[in-house]
């Protein structure tokens, strides 16, 4: 009789701190959560960032304007592309130059491809991580196509460094224009075979619709940017509202969610993959000639042919290398939009060939700090549809 | 002993202990060190675990296009079960804690791969939180240069690492 | 509205808490005392025409030895509403820097915060969880402070210590072939 009675008591339950990272493979890197646990709810959820911190900001105070742009790479580099062209978006209103217009068109194709790959990365591990195995390894080869194409373009897979100040490091040739075109033709349909796989999904409907609400007010009270903001349905998009580089000039819709949960902000960063592929087709058809560096001596690198054969150009060149450009003082924040969000750098400068001052406005340590907000009431299993939906990247989020 | 002979019948025999006799095609002679070793660098079983920039390679190298799978590399989530763990990204100070502890936690024989010029020697990360090649606190077998490196890299370095498995001598023996 | 227009707001409400306006590239940054930050910072965001509801960015700035106040909290902020953006900058003295929290403001502001405490030591009143964020929480110093050397300290961190201890103590147990 004891022993029905014991099984008939309510079970107790006693609550249980786990610490999740930051080496557990659906953390995105090195993120650490401390959660504690009643049963199966999260009732506390801390985390833990600060794994990857390189002191990129420090080091970019110690170098030049021109040595600090591979230091973005390393930024997000899951997008690189993006990073660089923010950067040198910064360090050009800071120095006051204008890009000429085919740089810009490029500048635009390139980030665009940028977003694709990154988006489709997040696609690919928030589903595995979910449970879905095959949309990961078709977006992924779908990602290896870009990266081929990246290579063509300037040698480098992951870490380009393409974009220069005052423009491009170089042309794009003939032969990467038709192949990228002839990619931006069969993309469309490739998304809809993993839309056909995924959006209309039961198991994958249950696991993110309502999950990790947000309302809209309080998401810009908390500062999310990107596709975690707009999935709840504000429609805040840094190439519309503050236009750079070509984005003026091309046509593309911001796609909005309505309720804020995982299931939007998926459907955003869905509607986002096809609205960069618009994009890129529009820079192609519409891409102008000229030249693709502006040409200030004083501010911009020389052409590296001309620094081979001609004494002018290779002055400038090594006075530009080794003391850096003259800059007038003053101080510029520069936000430009990344696919995980706003992007912004702001720098200060005293007039040296240095940044006093290079500071980095990174989405994902912003999206980082709102997890507790999102986790906090829901299940543990819901903790990784909720890292995964705010797509963040940790190098970004340390710096 | 050892000696092939044949039959009446024609079939291959010899005689592996005194009094037993098995056909010929059915055995291989070889030393243990071989056969260890081969088995061992079949199927190496790395610890998935991603630093930095490198990580999106190494997971590049894992997925579709290039397949790991194809060599007998299935990532694994937990030290307990695999060989070999690459290093793929920059260790940070506070982060070299929790790189050797996973180390730690994995079982003999255990290999290191350092996967990109962070990991490797700092990379251009050379500042107060950073630590400058991840050799100063983990054994390396393997060193993959580059920033990052592309997924052909990652498969020479693991090939790298199974002829260093090749080669060992004793490592099965307990005396060693 | 042209952020010349937002300086006059301010001007009118707080007029000697507003120091210096300097406008570069058409960005408009003001310098402001640090005492009556939450205060201005609570009326930019709840005034109607001005409705600042986005805290882009907050950081931290060192000018060891270029201006008398060593340390400045820029905020950078942007309103959904109006599409406009205004810059903030509140001195902090050298010796024993603290500032007044805008958590209660802007949520966004928490681990901004936490940052510039760790990076530059600034100690911020009313904070709800001021801990170090990206550093260890033993680490000593404040790395983006101007006399912080690069490669940091001669004396290495203690927790890097025990690491390098400990992989001193098992490489005997190391294989080699």
């Amino acid at each position: 009789m004891e022993h029905i009675e014991d099984i008939e008591k309510p079970f107790r339950t006693q609550e249980l701190t786990i610490s999740m990272g930051p080496q557990h493979p659906a953390t995105h890197g090195v993120l650490r959560l401390v959660l504690n646990l009643s049963g199966e709810n999260v009732v506390k959820c801390t985390p833990y960032v600060g794994y990857l911190h390189r002191g990129i900001e420090k080091l970019g105070e110690n170098r030049t304007y021109f040595s600090a742009l591979p230091l973005s790479d390393r930024l997000d580099y899951i997008a690189s592309m993006n990073n660089n062209v923010g950067y040198v978006n910064a360090v050009e209103k800071l120095f006051g130059i204008e890009v000429p217009e085919r740089a810009k068109f490029i500048r635009t194709m390139v980030a665009e491809m940028g977003r694709i790959s990154s988006h489709i990365v997040w696609l690919g591990t928030h589903i595995l991580d979910i449970g879905a195995t095959t949309p990961f390894l078709h977006s992924m080869a779908q990602r290896e196509r870009l990266l081929d194409l990246f290579e063509i373009l300037c040698g480098a897979r992951l870490t380009v460094s393409y974009p220069r100040i005052g423009g491009v490091r170089n042309d794009v040739s003939q032969e990467f224009l038709d192949k990228l075109y002839e990619f931006v033709l069969e993309f469309p349909s490739n998304m809809d075979n993993y839309e056909t796989l995924v959006t209309e999904n039961r198991i994958w409907k249950h696991r993110t619709v309502g999950i990790g609400v947000i309302s809209a007010e309080e998401a810009i009270n908390w500062g999310l940017t990107g596709g975690t903001l707009r999935g709840s349905g504000v429609d805040y998009d840094v190439r519309k509202y503050a236009p750079y580089d070509a984005y003026d000039k091309v046509e593309f819709d911001i796609p909005v969610g309505k309720n804020g949960d995982c299931y939007d902000r998926y459907l955003v960063r869905v509607g986002e993959l096809r609205q960069a592929n618009r994009i890129i087709k529009q820079c192609i058809e519409n891409l102008p000639a000229g030249p693709i560096m502006s040409d200030v001596p004083k501010l911009t690198l020389p052409p590296k042919d001309m620094v081979m054969k001609d004494m002018e150009h290779l002055i400038h060149q090594f006075i530009l290398i080794t003391k850096g450009p003259s800059v007038p003082e003053g101080e510029v924040y520069m936000g430009t939009e990344a696919p995980k969000g706003e992007l912004g750098f702001y720098f200060v400068s005293d007039g040296t060939g240095k940044p006093y001052r290079m500071r980095v406005r990174a989405p994902s340590f912003v999206h980082a700090s709102v997890l507790p907000r999102l986790c906090e009431g829901g299940l543990v299993a819901d903790v990784i549809a909720n890292i995964g939906t705010i797509d963040i990247v940790l190098g970004e989020c340390d710096r | 002993m050892g000696l092939i002979t044949t039959d009446t019948t024609g079939n291959q025999l010899v005689e592996v202990e005194e009094g037993t006799v098995i056909m010929a095609p059915n055995i291989i002679i070889t030393s243990m060190d071989k056969l260890i070793n081969w088995s061992r660098r079949s199927s190496l079983w790395p610890m998935t675990f991603g630093l930095a920039c490198c990580a999106i390679e190494m997971m590049a190298t894992y997925a579709s296009h290039n397949d790991l799978d194809r060599m007998g590399i299935i990532p694994r989530g937990s030290p307990r079960q695999s060989d070999f763990m690459f290093v793929a990204g920059t260790v940070t100070k506070k982060m070299a804690q929790i790189v050797r502890r996973v180390y730690d936690q994995m079982p003999e024989p255990r290999y290191v791969i350092s996967v990109g010029s962070c990991a490797s020697s700092g990379g251009i990360f050379n500042t107060y939180s950073t630590v400058q090649g991840c050799d100063s606190i983990l054994p390396v077998d393997v060193y993959i240069p580059g920033c990052p490196p592309r997924p052909e890299a990652f498969i020479d370095g693991i090939i790298k690492l199974q002829e260093k498995i090749k080669h060992e001598h004793f490592r099965w023996s307990r005396w060693r | 509205m042209e952020p010349l227009e937002i300086v006059e707001k301010i001007k009118e409400i707080f007029p000697a808490e507003l120091l210096d306006t300097k406008e570069f590239r058409g960005q408009v940054s003001i310098t402001l005392g640090k005492s009556r930050i939450l205060e201005i910072c609570g009326y930019l965001r709840d005034k109607p025409d001005l409705h600042f509801d986005y805290l882009v960015d907050l950081c931290g700035m060192d000018y060891l030895g270029k201006k008398e106040v060593r340390f400045e909290v820029v905020y950078n902020l942007y309103s959904m509403k109006h599409r406009h953006r205004i810059r903030l900058k509140a001195e902090v003295s050298g010796d024993g820097p603290a500032i007044d929290s805008v958590t209660p403001v802007w949520r966004g502001a928490d681990w901004h915060e936490r940052e510039v405490y760790d990076m530059f030591g600034i100690v911020f009143n009313g904070h709800p969880d001021l801990r170090r964020v990206l550093m260890p929480e033993n680490w000593e110093g404040h790395p983006l402070r101007k006399d912080y050397p690069l490669k940091g300290p001669e004396k290495e961190w203690q927790g890097f210590i025990e690491v390098l201890d400990k992989a001193e103590r098992f490489r005997e147990f190391e294989w080699h072939d």
